[in-house]
């Protein structure tokens, strides 16, 4: 396909808006010399994944991300900054890592085979009609795919004992 | 002019133009509202000059009042995110209003996941009230986020699972479907069909916490600690003057006005009201909505005006020891009952 094809498509200038705005953030997170800035972006580039999810008609995986990861995981993170330390300048701590090249490396290798592996399996494939509304989420959840969702949830337990009895102060 | 409404960008223009209009105007009621109610219930008479009878013109007149104020920025502060936090707090709040029905056919957009959009919605706002209380570079402001943040996390668990129970009822998550299931007659006597809003049908539980947990999303005493006046000053909003002051105040009022929207619509039926016919509906639900509305916001501010302020560590035992497990319990019997009836 033409790249001038592909831009005609209006569809395809909203992605790339969103795309843009999220590698733009993406760098941001990393580079920023303030963690509650990193972690503000971060929000950003959140927020652009789920638009990605919306754009793709997968409604429930969007408000997905923003429940659980923005709405959550997010909030997390800034209240764990704030109630240790919150400097409004810029860090005096160094936000840097001496192993950032071979993380470098290995950011660039699983981008890679994802991006390969994505790309091979789906190409061109369209989307199949049907699993769009929550309704619809429910039964393939519940029938087809019972086995991986109880397997999540007995590892997402398993994370909860384990952080209780990581936390947990027995009286001596 | 019919064609010029069925473009998407026209409507679309249309019903943010409404919202923004109709909920301002709504959240100065409320602020008229909360000064005289509370005034009346300390048997002061309140607000009385302002605009002639009754002091009605006294909401517009603070309003003007903060709209004149300088916009004060800290010295310290973190000056982009100072500025940004107040508008993501009521974009949040805004936000919400898309799913709520006002009739049958008056809604921004009846989403087929609106319970859940709506949850969503407002769990951003939480981002703004930490990022305000962070970028003022103050203490009291620090703290009064601090505690927000703590607060909004324990308390939109039970929110969540509070709606579960009407969901599991209802078989839908879109706000119109939910009105319907409850116009559907529950049964009926001879010829004469009951309707029961989910208030009456089981959800007495689900509907008490959901109004507890709705009161501490809100800050709204007895679950104030955020901005505590006594030891936090005005906590996250210490810093805060002029417009971006107005922009959170707002953001409380319309908070109060979407969240007892979600309740009325969720556990008291909504637009809807036994007796009236369909096309009755379409020209009344607003108003009947509405009433529903001012009922719930009236039991909120007669709450603030009631209690004592919650401590903090009652306040998270409140959240995590009962609401959750009583949320939890209220799924399993809604969802047995479900099945087994």
């Amino acid at each position: 396909m033409q790249f001038t094809d592909w831009i005609a498509d209006a569809r395809n200038i909203v992605f790339l808006v969103i795309a843009l705005a999220m590698v733009g953030a993406a760098v941001m997170v990393v580079t920023s010399r303030n963690v509650i800035h990193a972690a503000l972006m971060l929000v950003v580039a959140l927020a652009g994944s789920a638009a990605l999810f919306l754009m793709l008609g997968a409604e429930f995986v969007a408000w997905t991300m923003v429940l659980v990861y923005i709405g959550a995981v997010v909030v997390l993170f800034l209240f764990g900054i704030m109630i240790t330390r919150a400097p409004t300048k810029a860090d005096p701590v160094r936000l840097d890592h001496k192993h950032r090249w071979p993380a470098l490396l290995v950011a660039l290798g699983t981008f890679a085979a994802m991006a390969t592996v994505t790309t091979l399996a789906f190409e061109d494939a369209a989307l199949p009609d049907g699993v769009a509304r929550a309704g619809d989420i429910g039964d393939v959840l519940f029938d087809r795919f019972v086995i991986p969702f109880e397997v999540v949830s007995f590892v997402l337990l398993a994370a909860l004992i384990g952080g209780i009895v990581l936390a947990r102060k027995d009286p001596e | 002019m019919s064609g010029l409404l069925e473009n998407f960008w026209v409507l679309l223009a249309l019903k943010v133009a409404i919202i923004a209009a109709v909920v301002p105007a709504v959240s100065l009621v409320f602020i008229f509202a909360e000064l005289k109610i509370s005034a009346h219930m300390q048997s002061r008479i309140g607000p009385y000059f302002a605009g002639g009878r009754w002091g009605w013109a006294q909401p517009l007149a603070d309003g003007l009042k903060f709209i004149q104020k300088e916009d004060l920025v800290p010295d310290d502060a973190d000056r982009p995110v100072f500025k940004f936090a107040p508008m993501v707090v009521l974009m949040s709040t805004l936000a919400v209003f898309v799913i709520v029905p006002f009739s049958p056919k008056l809604v921004v957009r009846d989403l087929d996941l609106g319970v859940f959009y709506a949850l969503a919605a407002g769990s951003f706002g939480t981002i703004g009230v930490l990022m305000a209380g962070w970028s003022s570079a103050n203490k009291y402001s620090l703290i009064g986020g601090l505690r927000a943040g703590a607060q909004l996390i324990a308390y939109e668990l039970p929110l969540v699972l509070a709606v579960v129970g009407v969901v599991i009822q209802a078989g839908t998550m879109s706000f119109n479907g939910i009105v319907a299931a409850q116009a559907a007659p529950v049964f009926t006597i001879g010829e004469f069909a009951i309707h029961l809003p989910y208030l009456f049908q089981g959800q007495v539980i689900g509907f008490v916490i959901f109004i507890i947990a709705m009161l501490a999303e809100l800050n709204r005493t007895p679950f104030d600690m955020p901005i505590a006046e006594s030891e936090l000053v005005m906590g996250y909003l210490t810093e805060y003057s002029g417009l971006r002051f107005t922009m959170f105040f707002l953001a409380e009022y319309a908070g109060m006005f979407s969240m007892s929207a979600i309740a009325a619509t969720l556990f008291l039926g909504g637009w809807y009201l036994p007796g009236l016919s369909s096309g009755a509906l379409e020209v009344l639900g607003p108003v009947i909505l509405m009433a529903k509305v001012s009922l719930l916001v009236f039991v909120i501010i007669w709450f603030r005006w009631t209690f004592p302020r919650l401590r903090e560590d009652q306040l998270q035992s409140i959240a995590w020891r009962w609401l959750i497990p009583l949320a939890l319990l209220n799924i399993v019997g809604t969802a047995i009952a479900k099945v087994v009836l």
